[in-house]
């Protein structure tokens, strides 16, 4: 078990008497790709900017290897960070920018030289030494803003939605690119995105946010098939959110009918929120012992048909890669195991 | 119909700058009609007084700038929600009348004036204060200081914030980050605030006279002379205006020279 890099101990942040982080707790190991993920607006920049050193938290510690570092300004930190809108020099060309930290720890200049240069083409951007920043695509100022950060071979890289403004290619592609960085110069990163599916193709441990709350931490694969509550299982891909009654352990009120699933420990007759991802539901002919609807809408969306059914208390998102037509009435089938079932939450 | 829109300005422009400029020149070279270089040669008899002119102004940009920059930096970090009433506490003073504040030095510098009394107070003194060149220096600066403290704030205060934090992240405490970044980024506001100081100093007239004595004239009170005084002459005047034009415009031009050196400004 590798040791923790940074630890948030119970960090509250409030701006104007709001809440904005509230009662933050976070380990980060050291070398993880750790992702902060939630809705815009939930805190993530607010959370970079306490580990980075420019807002002081009104309440809590912020650790770096087990020592605490409120004292310790950002230029001291062995920390450095992407900013959300690159932040770079406008008075300075490609090369100078991302010499700037070099410089200010007065490496020998042809050291300097060298680190430029390799991280130069590390981000695909040799020959572009002498332009003005200002001249630059949305994409080249974002591998500029990365390189600056990276060259300063920091222990810890903070990068704030750094692929926002790259079209869907280059995102793709940058994404690959980031990741074999992280793992090749063996940095933690704490990477921010509201783009779910960024957080789960790249991360080792994907942290689920709002409203300044942690939802959930985990794997990837964890956030994606055990969402803790209604919220992560919704920001977490498309899927149907049911109210349901816990009748007892193992047996579960869906739509008037009874299901058969895995969870257990609600007590009995609780009101739950059940979540069934829409690629777990089967078309069948209607039954009358499955949930039945009505065909509503088809979808082509390249890999599979995405249909909206409407049974009588809700409308059912289900992929399949058949499709049924529409106004017919169709049968829903899911197994024990493609129902969840979450705690309400409160509010 | 972008010429339609701009024909009220070329017509401002015309009329107000472009017929003035073509008027001084005239009178500059003719007289009674005839073409003549007397007047622009004889105004290298007052080179001491165009000395005097640049240099006195030269000084009091450099004092502007010096108390400036730092204001201008103090102002930009301070909260907010203070910035607008502290600067306008910076430019309470410049609400009163131009004379009224120059006269108000009068007293204060006079042999008798305010500050004398106060070193009396003490048995020292009195000092020659007011119609020194020191005097007219303290004119400029405090009547102008404003003119440079604006635009260099303005262009602060547009510099991203986060720029300068990503300074910070790479290792630069509070002073490199105002020498490496807010300062190379703040040159802008630095130039128009030089010639916004330089330029009205050196044509000045009444901070001379108020506060210079009869020893100490600028350019402004020898043109001012040619033109109202009883060494009536408006051709001669017209040549020295000319003359300080071509000065003025060839220092702007200098230290425009010398901050593109490098590096395009945006
Ligand atoms: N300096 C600040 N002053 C006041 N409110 C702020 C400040 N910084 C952030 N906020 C507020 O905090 C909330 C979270 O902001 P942020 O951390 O930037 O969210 P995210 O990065 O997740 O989109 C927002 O509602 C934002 O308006
Ligand atoms: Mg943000």
């Amino acid at each position: 078990m590798k040791k923790n890099i940074i630890s948030l101990k119970n960090i509250c942040v409030s701006f104007d008497g709001e809440r904005i982080l509230d009662n933050i707790n976070l380990d980060i190991r050291d070398k993880e790709f750790v992702t902060l993920l939630g809705p815009s607006g939930c805190g993530k920049t607010t959370m970079l900017r306490v580990i980075g050193g420019f807002l002081t938290p009104d309440s809590g510690a912020v650790q770096f290897e087990e020592r605490d570092i409120k004292a310790v300004p950002p230029h001291k930190r062995n920390v450095n960070t992407v900013f959300q809108r690159y932040a770079l020099f406008p008075h300075l060309n490609v090369y100078d920018n991302i010499a700037f930290g070099l410089k200010v720890k007065k490496l020998p200049e042809n050291e300097i030289n060298r680190k430029v240069k390799e991280m130069l083409a590390l981000v695909n951007l040799s020959g572009f030494e002498k332009r003005s920043v200002n001249r630059l695509s949305g994409g080249q100022q974002q591998r500029v803003a990365i390189a600056r950060a990276l060259v300063n071979e920091p222990k810890i890289l903070l990068l704030d939605e750094p692929l926002g403004a790259l079209d869907l290619k280059l995102r793709k592609e940058m994404q690959i690119e980031l990741k074999r960085m992280q793992q090749r110069l063996e940095i933690t990163f704490i990477y921010v995105t509201h783009d779910q599916e960024e957080a789960l193709t790249m991360s080792d441990t994907v942290v689920v946010m709002n409203n300044g709350v942690i939802q959930q931490i985990g794997s990837p694969v964890d956030i994606y098939n055990e969402p803790k509550n209604a919220f992560v299982a919704d920001f977490i891909g498309e899927s149907n959110i049911l109210d349901g009654l816990m009748v007892r352990d193992r047996l579960v009120t869906i739509s008037g009918k009874t299901f058969v699933c895995v969870d257990y420990g609600f007590g009995e007759n609780t009101p739950v929120d059940v979540v069934i991802r829409p690629e777990d539901i089967t078309i069948i002919p209607p039954d009358g012992e499955h949930i039945a609807g009505v065909v509503k809408s088809v979808t082509f969306k390249g890999v599979h048909y995405e249909m909206l059914i409407e049974a009588y208390d809700h409308d059912w998102l289900v992929h399949s890669t058949k499709a049924s037509a529409v106004d017919r009435t169709v049968g829903l089938s899911f197994g024990p195991d493609d129902i969840h079932i979450m705690r309400k939450t409160e509010g | 119909m972008k010429k339609l829109i701009s024909a009220p300005y070329l017509v401002w422009m015309a009329v107000f700058v472009v017929v003035p400029l073509i008027m001084v020149a005239y009178f500059a070279f003719f007289a009674n009609g005839h073409f003549t270089l007397d007047y622009v040669a004889n105004v290298s008899q007052y080179a001491n007084i165009f000395i005097r002119s640049i240099w006195l102004a030269a000084i009091a940009t450099v004092i502007c700038l010096i108390i400036s920059y730092p204001v201008a930096v103090i102002l930009t970090e301070a909260d907010a929600n203070y910035q607008g009433t502290l600067l306008m506490i910076v430019m309470l003073p410049m609400w009163m009348n131009f004379l009224l504040r120059t006269y108000a030095w009068m007293t204060i510098l006079g042999n008798n004036g305010i500050l004398n009394q106060l070193f009396g107070l003490f048995g020292l003194g009195p000092f020659k204060l007011l119609n020194t060149r020191g005097a007219v220096v303290l004119g400029m600066v405090y009547n102008y200081l404003p003119f440079m403290l604006l635009p260099i704030y303005n262009v602060m205060a547009k510099i991203d914030r986060s720029v300068l934090e990503a300074a910070q992240d790479l290792g630069c405490n509070r002073g490199r980050v105002i020498a490496k970044v807010v300062f190379p980024l703040s040159l802008p506001g630095v130039m128009s605030g030089i010639t916004m100081v330089f330029v009205p100093a050196i044509s000045t007239f009444i901070i001379s006279r108020m506060l210079g004595g009869g020893g100490n004239l600028l350019i402004g009170d020898l043109i001012e002379m040619q033109f109202l005084g009883n060494s009536y002459n408006p051709n001669l005047g017209a040549a020295i205006s000319l003359v300080l034009m071509i000065i003025v415009l060839l220092i702007m031009t200098l230290m425009n020279q010398f901050d593109a050196d490098d590096r395009p400004l945006i």
